[in-house]
């Protein structure tokens, strides 16, 4: 939220909402740079080493891929929203490497929401979001909720 | 990495604390995370928590950060035929994971992991996969990160239970 009026709300993400966004192309500089600090492994680090391995190429660690699902979500909406924060994610899957030169994007489909009963300020939204890449293919999938300050505060809802 | 037989359930390691300082947590959430309760203190004040917080993902990258560097600082070693130990697999992703109080600047987070479930792989027979219940606690005993930790581990015997 900040200094700005939010341009999303609660109220503004209705439950079967489909909407995609974000274009992030994935370079060997960033899986590495990531890698080296936070996920060491060889098949995040040596490109021979990850050609032998199970994952058949240089690929970006699976923690990573998160962190660039939270940039393009954040640029996609949250920065845009009345954030409130996330109190965790019910479920990651990992369904298939990304690698080096792979465009990412995502795809965000509200799946649950109800109002907060202990904050009428407040409503929470559960999101499905699939990860694609350039051959649309879902390299990542993520379920969970998230915190949203209200329009209308406190105001019953109809679903 | 031991075996995959070799892995008990129950199998608890500590991994090692980590501090957040306040230019870890921007920098981080600069490229990965950036809103306002991340990257600007004085704004923070007024957010959510009263304070500038660490985005989940870093504090989640970290505990992977601290699991990769107790593996390297305990390698197994090779067995009585000089066979040397599986190196670790990928992970098919996670569950259930929980940021239930966040980490501030100066935080000194204790990471742990424990072994709690391992299942067969039927289309791969010479991989299991190992579930453990990962954990970080804040110097007040607090839990700031509770998630089940997926991976891949090789068998010595494909297809062995």
């Amino acid at each position: 939220m900040g200094t700005r009026e939010p341009k999303f709300y609660w109220e503004d993400f209705p439950v079967g909402e489909t909407v995609e966004f974000g274009e992030k192309h994935v370079t060997k500089e960033e899986i590495l740079e990531f890698a080296s600090e936070f996920d060491p492994q060889p098949f995040h680090l040596d490109e021979e080493a990850a050609k032998q391995s199970i994952l058949g190429g240089l690929c970006a660690s699976g923690w990573h891929s998160c962190a660039m699902m939270m940039r393009m979500m954040c640029d996609g909406y949250i920065l845009e929203s009345a954030s409130l924060g996330a109190p965790g994610v019910d479920e990651v899957r990992w369904r298939k490497p990304v690698y080096v030169g792979d465009t990412l994007r995502l795809r965000r489909t509200c799946t649950e929401r109800r109002p907060s009963k202990s904050r009428p300020e407040m409503g929470l939204t559960r999101f499905h979001i699939e990860m694609l890449n350039q051959k649309d293919e879902a390299v990542l999938t993520s379920d969970g909720w998230a915190m949203y300050g209200r329009r209308y505060p406190g105001q019953p809802v109809e679903e | 990495m031991p075996w995959f037989e070799d892995i008990k359930i129950g199998t608890r390691m500590e991994l090692g604390s980590y501090t957040f300082t306040a230019d870890e947590i921007t920098a981080f959430a600069k490229k990965y995370d950036p809103q306002y309760f991340h990257i600007d203190a004085e704004a923070a004040k007024h957010g959510p928590f009263g304070a500038l917080t660490a985005s989940g993902w870093h504090t989640t990258s970290t505990w992977m950060k601290l699991m990769i560097a107790k593996r390297r600082a305990t390698p197994e070693p090779a067995d009585e035929n000089g066979c040397k130990p599986p190196a670790g697999g990928p992970s098919p992703g996670f569950l259930e994971m929980k940021w239930p109080n966040p980490v501030r600047a100066g935080d000194t987070i204790s990471y742990s992991a424990e072994v709690i479930e391992k299942l067969d792989m039927r289309s791969r027979p010479e991989w299991g996969i190992v579930r453990s219940l990962n954990i970080g606690v804040n110097q007040h005993g607090e839990t700031v990160l509770s998630f089940i930790g997926q991976g891949l581990i090789e068998k010595r015997i494909p297809g062995s239970a």
